[in-house]
């Protein structure tokens, strides 16, 4: 074949650069939507509470997974510092996953039960107060701003239809248990449970 | 992964690597000829003719080899689906390699550390490095890397313990956490705003410090119904609850007026968390000689 033939028919040439470029999306991604290790849940994994899921979308609005990872490498050094490596089962109820890409701060993945609830409040309100060295911006607003009880079925509705195991009973129950609450309380709520289901810390 | 997938996996993987390769060598262009016209695309616009020369020798064998570089890597390391590769390489067996390697270089060590009793060992500066480190990674985010603590987290450099400062209480301490509760308004729910303020100002009596002293006296009354269960009849505190001593000098929640109305009204929650299980045996006994050896 000789290379004028690619090059003068861009019919033939779009079906060969979609072939080579489309190899990698075909082999890495598209088998892990039908593998049973990245579908299924690990043991004992439940969906998160209203007030977690909450907490989770304002871990997400405060831009916190900027900053913070949530997946522990199976590497020696991180494993001593933050606990057992991730494992994809973790992750399945997680939409859209929030690993990060940066650590400025330490990884999250398993700061569940690390820390009192104390201490997640008077951290969040001033960072300095209980960290000298710390860089972390502090979030004094959220100990002002109630949690908006409105929109809270229609998200877990959504993860629903998405395959989260959420009952009816839960989501018809999730604007009364956030309702009130202080964003403070549903982002420690969610921070508490982070990685607590593998219980092997080591 | 199932067979399906593993085959899909290896068909696509293997005819990119060769589809590559294949392409590459099928279009490339070996010119030998010295006559200039031949090496041309042959259009001219406006006299620019564009040269059509083959591809740098370099570049074609570099791509090449690139090709059996992938192929030398899929043999040796899992990338054709279910295929382990002949080095038998995952991620979990490395990380399970280089945790045994450190357990062979330092695991002697920890043992030794571990099975020396707590007093002894606070004396030993090589422990008491790796005591150091092993705090400031765990425990100094909220006791402070000097360990001198904040409000709300104890001090423990000082000789004032909540739950006892000897190597046992230590160790339990470090094993099970604690968990520290007072309730709003002690034991007497029923406390009015008028016995909130007498019990405080009988509090800073106990240094001195009562703003309006007819008040402190009836204090002593709601003292002993709101508080003497934990903080004991003489306000000596008590460690096996945690209990904080009133009568000293040393305060977890601040010591004014306002601190410690504050802590009647609404109580004070926190809670130190377990480390059996986040750490290893021999590190709990190697910190505890640590904490031991700041007040000793």
């Amino acid at each position: 074949m000789k290379h004028e033939i690619i090059e003068k028919n861009i019919g033939l040439m779009i079906i060969l650069i979609i072939l080579t470029i489309s190899g990698g999306f075909l082999v890495e991604v598209v088998p892990l939507f039908f593998l049973k290790q990245t579908n299924e849940p690990v043991e004992g994994l439940e969906p998160l509470s209203a007030l977690e899921l909450e907490g989770r979308d304002i871990y997400i609005r405060e831009g916190c997974h900027v900053c913070h990872t949530q997946q522990i490498r199976p590497f020696r050094a991180e494993t001593e510092r933050y606990g057992h490596y991730s494992v994809a089962g973790e992750f399945v109820y997680d939409r859209p996953f929030l690993w990060g890409s940066k650590r400025t701060g330490p990884d999250l993945a398993r700061v569940g039960g690390r820390y009192s609830d104390a201490w997640q409040r008077q951290h969040l309100f001033n960072p300095r107060s209980v960290v000298p060295e710390s860089n972390m911006p502090a979030f004094p607003w959220l100990f002002e701003n109630r949690v908006d009880h409105t929109e809270t079925a229609s998200k877990m509705e959504t993860l629903q239809t998405l395959g989260v195991p959420y009952s009816d009973e839960q989501i018809s129950n999730a604007a009364e248990q956030v309702k009130g609450k202080f964003e403070i309380e549903a982002l420690v709520a969610y921070l508490q449970q982070l990685g607590t289901v593998i219980s092997d810390k080591r | 992964m199932s067979t399906f997938w593993s085959i899909w996996i290896s068909v696509i993987v293997l005819g990119t690597v060769f589809g590559c390769a294949w392409l590459l060598w099928a279009t490339r262009k070996s010119q030998t000829t010295d006559v200039e016209t031949d090496r041309t695309m042959g259009h001219s616009f406006d006299g620019i003719e564009e040269y059509d020369n083959p591809l740098p020798k370099w570049w074609f064998y570099l791509f090449m080899a690139t090709c059996v570089f992938a192929l030398g890597y899929l043999a040796l390391y899992p990338g054709l689906g279910n295929y382990k590769g002949l080095l038998g390489w995952t991620s979990t067996n490395q990380w399970e390699a280089e945790v045994a390697a450190a357990e062979e270089k330092y695991g002697e060590i920890y043992a030794q550390y571990g099975n020396t009793p707590v007093p002894e060992l606070a004396t030993n500066e090589d422990a008491l490095k790796i005591g150091q480190r092993l705090f400031a990674n765990n425990c100094a985010v909220c006791h402070g890397s000097a360990a001198r603590g904040q409000v709300g987290f104890p001090n423990l450099t000082d000789d004032d313990w909540l739950y006892g400062g000897t190597p046992d209480a230590i160790l339990a301490t470090l094993h099970n956490g604690r968990m520290g509760n007072m309730p709003a308004k002690g034991t007497m729910p029923s406390m009015t705003n008028e016995q909130v303020d007498q019990v405080v100002n009988y509090v800073l009596s106990f240094s001195g410090r009562e703003k309006d002293a007819e008040a402190a006296k009836a204090g002593a009354q709601v003292f002993q119904q709101a508080c003497v269960a934990c903080h004991g009849p003489n306000a000596k505190g008590n460690q096996a609850m945690g209990a904080p001593n009133l009568t000293d000098n040393t305060w977890l929640y601040g010591s004014t007026y306002e601190w410690i109305k504050e802590t009647v009204m609404n109580g004070r929650q926190n809670q130190m968390p377990a480390q059996a299980g986040r750490l290893t045996e021999d590190q709990i006994q190697i910190l505890a000689a640590y904490v031991y050896s700041l007040s000793n």
